[in-house]
């Protein structure tokens, strides 16, 4: 088949000043995935390119890396479908220190998943002699969520981290939607409070890229949009996300679609001046990074979009009963 | 030097379940070279094998009965007694820890059937079984915070054992290069296995099978090497595993005049036989010429007749995987397989408290540990059935981890001379960076997984194993002058990958040694020349020592009998 060129990134932490490009020819054929295109290219042209790899099977995550751009498992991926005018550009994760090439140090990935004390936290006084039970369909609301294989190409793309480095990020809080969503946790509501605070839940801006680039079921967004209605309805509403969200409401109410240059003002509250003034360089960071939405109110389907996971989500709620997230009555 | 009562390498299942045993009673640490969920644990799909009789009338006998008989009777019945009896309470106790399982419609955690089990007994969490379970202990050991110490991505390099007693071991921090002793008064290594010695393989990248000979050249000596497990349905070139299934809905499988030659081999299980059988048979057709494709070299999966409809809803995996990774769709036109190297029966010996063993009497190395797929105890003999390996990893760990909080308690510190271990590990890093550089470390690497899968693979003729060895030999020779481009660094894969290649150079000579010497078939291990099982001769472990540099010696050990005396292993 045709010869292409790979366009890599190439960096080593505490030696170069500044990345480089380097070019590699290369024959590719028919099936070949970009991980071996990769394993020929380190075989047999530059030994000295660095990236990682273990599974070969897009299970255990490691190979994430950004081809044109965008975050993909090098393993899965065909390389023949992203060839654009005869190159393939490889730049490793984004949002993270890059250690040498496509590798990156993922430890900010590792502590903010920490932040939400990631295991089950079960009644302990219930717990019965054998397995605890669970149903078929309360397994279910986990079982989008738990194929996470913690491969961080969500975070790499995340728009919202790319500004704000103290954002939870998409992965942590599919995380954290897990164990809420998991009816044998006992500390949904700690879990939604913890949340809830700020650089949390609330911070997504919906871009969806998460989603987007997500190589497994986990999709955060949706998660994440499924977490936001638990809280609302588990009456968690002292924060300024979910006054963002009453707001929202409201402004479906007023403007019959979603005005995002009300929202922010609504969240932090009209009257309060410092917190107004806290919110604009995250504006003007946006705006820079052309993330700012338009100057007016315009119509969107995720309105309907929001309507329809509501409604799903009170019709799972009566199929599992309380989908761990006991709620003190709301709507 | 860094110290540690309790040093686990390998933070798979069966490494993570040591650690959590320990941590809390000793200082623990856990040295791993891929971050914990990358382990290759989470790969496993099927399930894990528990007599839980959560949906049939399953009984821990009839899970140890199949065991012994799935093994070709030559696993250790004492010890399968053991894992079959804990079975059910690690499930017990991994589900408390918080694994997701799927769950019956009486909402107790479901079970399903796999091949050699006589019971619905394999609990699965949909189709990710090891991820879920993986992910469950990664998990609990982040709630131990820094009571739990990990060094992520560091390489070990040697284990140390000194008049028959460990006192470390020696890694890399791969971040830096630079090497550190561990000092410790247990070490276990969970460092799983050893199918990246084949070409076609299901297992990963990193299943190199460092730790097995580590502890080799540290003198330990390795049981049972020549049983390698091959899976039938690996996907052409890349040996990824396409589920059992693909047979199981009613797939065909054809050869390159488009025949379904299971027919000749088993005229009425047909494609349904059990899986050595139809790896045996795909590798003769392809040996025979009759083989798919312009070299001939594969066999098809044809799920065409199958419809739209029953692939895209019961065999979405294979689907998926056959388009992502070979660009096929499957719908239209027929996969190309192979038979695929799949699970290392053999390896580190170790009693039932995974204690190592330091000969054919038994005797023990003091200290050192091994549990999970590097280990030989040996619960699954000349054979492995499907899903009792993640139940290995979870049993043993288990008893790995209560053993070394007994015996550490009190023991003492062996000393541990550091500077010397250093310039040891230094001089086996510079052997490969500092030689002549006239040998390319792929085309090494690639030669030795060719003549494996070839000539070492699914039959093994007396001819080929002989070349095979030779083979073996001289490419333990050429990397002698292996060139590594990158000298030095951060993050230095290309040393790594030429390390973990004299590993493979090391031990694949040791399962074509056993292979040849073994003058029967039984179990994975079938042999053209010999094509029956010889309890007579063969119902023994063989044990590979090291006798200074590049040569072995073969002993043999008895295999434990308790309950079930061997009879013909039929279907
Ligand atoms: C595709 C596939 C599907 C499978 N499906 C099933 C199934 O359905 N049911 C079943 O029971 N079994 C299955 N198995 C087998 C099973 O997955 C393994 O036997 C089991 O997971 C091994 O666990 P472990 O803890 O021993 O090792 P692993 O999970 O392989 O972990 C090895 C660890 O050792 C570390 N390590 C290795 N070398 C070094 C080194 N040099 N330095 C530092 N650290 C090192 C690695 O980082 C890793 O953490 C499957 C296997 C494959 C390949
Ligand atoms: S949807 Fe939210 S979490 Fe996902 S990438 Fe966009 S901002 Fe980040
Ligand atoms: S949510 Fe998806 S993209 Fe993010 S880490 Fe998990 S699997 Fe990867
Ligand atoms: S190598 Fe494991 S996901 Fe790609």
């Amino acid at each position: 088949m045709s010869e292409i060129t790979f366009r890599i990134y190439r960096f080593e932490a505490g030696k170069d000043a500044s990345p480089r490009y380097d070019e590699y020819k290369l024959a590719l054929e028919e099936g070949d995935t970009l991980l071996k295109c990769l394993n020929t290219i380190r075989g047999a042209q530059d030994g000295t390119l660095a990236y990682r790899m273990s599974c070969g099977s897009a299970i255990c995550g490691s190979c994430a890396m950004r081809a044109n751009g965008h975050a993909l498992l090098a393993c899965k991926t065909q390389a023949a479908g992203l060839v654009k005018n005869g190159v393939i550009q490889l730049d490793p994760l984004g949002n993270f220190p890059v250690i040498r090439d496509l590798v990156v140090d993922l430890e900010p990935f590792w502590s903010s998943l920490r932040k939400v004390s990631p295991w089950l936290q079960p009644n302990l006084a219930d717990e019965p002699a054998r397995e605890r039970l669970q149903t078929p369909a309360q397994f279910q609301l986990i079982d989008d969520v738990t194929t996470c294989i913690l491969c961080a190409s969500c975070w790499s793309d995340c728009n919202v981290l790319e500004v704000d480095k103290k954002f939870l990020g998409p992965a942590t809080l599919a995380k954290a939607h897990r164990f809420i969503f998991d009816t044998r946790d006992a500390k949904g509501r700690e879990r939604m409070e913890k949340i809830t605070e700020p650089n949390g839940l609330w911070d997504c801006t919906h871009c969806g890229e998460c989603s987007t680039r997500c190589p497994t079921e986990t999709k955060p967004l949706a998660r994440i949009e499924e977490t936001r209605e638990a809280v609302m309805m588990a009456g968690i509403t002292n924060s300024p996300g979910a006054r963002h969200a009453l707001g929202f409401r409201e402004s479906m109410r007023w403007f019959g679609a979603l005005n995002e240059n009300y929202l922010p003002v609504r969240s932090v509250g009209f009257f309060n001046i410092p917190g107004l003034l806290g919110i604009m360089p995250v504006g003007l960071r946006m705006m820079l990074k052309r993330k700012a939405p338009p100057m007016f109110p315009h119509w969107i389907d995720k309105v309907g979009e929001v309507k329809r996971i509501f409604k799903r989500f009170h019709e799972l709620r009566k199929n599992v009963g309380g989908a761990g997230t006991k709620t003190d009555g709301d709507d | 030097m860094l110290s540690h009562d309790v040093v686990i390498v390998g933070s798979g299942l069966a490494g993570l379940r040591a650690a959590l045993e320990v941590v809390g009673h000793l200082d623990v640490a856990v040295i791993t070279k891929v971050y914990p969920s990358r382990s290759h644990s989470g790969a496993a799909q099927g399930g894990v094998a528990a007599a839980m009789a959560n949906v049939d009338g399953d009984s821990t006998n009839a899970h140890i009965y199949d065991t012994v008989k799935g093994a070709d009777f030559i696993g250790d019945q004492d010890a399968i007694e053991i894992m079959c009896n804990d079975a059910p309470h690690v499930i017990v106790d991994m589900e408390r820890l918080g694994c997701p399982f799927s769950r019956t419609s009486e909402n107790k955690i479901a079970q399903r059937a796999f091949g050699g089990h006589s019971f619905k007994r394999s609990c699965y969490s949909a189709d990710r079984t090891g991820h879920a379970l993986l992910h469950t202990l990664f998990e609990q050991s982040m709630k131990k915070g820094g009571k739990l110490q990990f060094y992520n991505e560091f390489y070990l390099l040697r284990l140390i054992v000194e008049e028959n007693i460990c006192r470390g071991v020696v890694a890399m921090d791969m971040k830096t290069g630079k090497p550190e002793v561990f000092h410790a008064k247990s070490v276990m290594f969970g460092t799983g296995g050893y199918g990246r010695a084949y070409k076609i393989s299901s297992n990963a990248y990193a299943n190199t099978g460092d730790g097995i000979s580590a502890a080799y050249r540290a003198g330990v000596p390795l049981q049972d090497m020549e049983f390698v497990q091959f899976h039938p349905t690996g996907l052409y070139q890349h040996g990824l595993l396409l589920s059992e299934a693909a047979r199981g809905e009613g797939g065909y499988i054809l050869n390159g005049n488009n025949e379904r030659f299971m027919a000749n081999y088993a005229p009425s299980k047909l494609e349904l036989a059990p899986r050595d059988i139809v790896s045996r048979s795909e590798q003769t057709e392809i040996m025979a010429g009759r083989g798919a494709g312009p070299k001939k070299d594969y066999v098809l999966l044809d799920l065409r007749h199958l419809g739209k409809e029953k692939i895209l809803e019961r065999l979405p995996q294979i689907y998926q995987i056959a388009k992502d990774f070979i660009g096929v769709d499957a719908l239209d036109n027929p996969v190309p397989i192979q038979p695929t190297a799949h699970y290392s029966m053999g390896g580190i010996p170790a009693d039932n408290d995974c204690q190592v063993v330091a000969n054919e009497r038994g005797d023990l190395v003091k200290g050192f540990f091994a549990a999970g797929e590097c280990s030989c105890i040996s619960v699954h003999g000349a054979n492995r059935l499907g899903t009792n390996s993640l139940l290995e990893a979870l049993v043993f760990g288990t008893r790995a981890g209560k053993k070394m909080r007994e015996v550490t308690l009190d023991a003492k510190w062996a000393p541990v001379n550091e500077s010397r271990e250093i310039s040891a590990a230094r001089r086996e890093i510079d052997e490969v960076l500092h030689n002549k550089g006239t040998e390319n470390l792929a085309a090494i690497r690639e030669e030795l997984q060719t003549t494996m899968t070839d000539k070492v693979g699914v039959y093994r003729g007396k001819d080929d194993m002989e070349a095979a060895h030779e083979k073996i030999r001289e490419l333990q020779d050429r990397f002698r002058n292996v060139k590594v481009d990158n000298k030095k660094g951060v993050f230095n894969t290309n040393l790594t990958e030429a390390l973990e290649l004299g590993h493979m150079l090391e031990y694949s000579e040791l399962i074509v040694a056993g292979a040849q010497t073994r003058e029967e078939s039984r179990g994975a291990h079938a042999r053209n020349d010999f094509p029956d099982r010889d309890d007579g001769n063969w119902m023994k472990h063989t044990m590979a020592f090291r006798t200074g540099e590049g040569g072995y010696e073969l002993k043999y050990r008895p295999v434990r009998v308790t309950r079930f005396q061997p009879e013909e292993r039929k279907y």
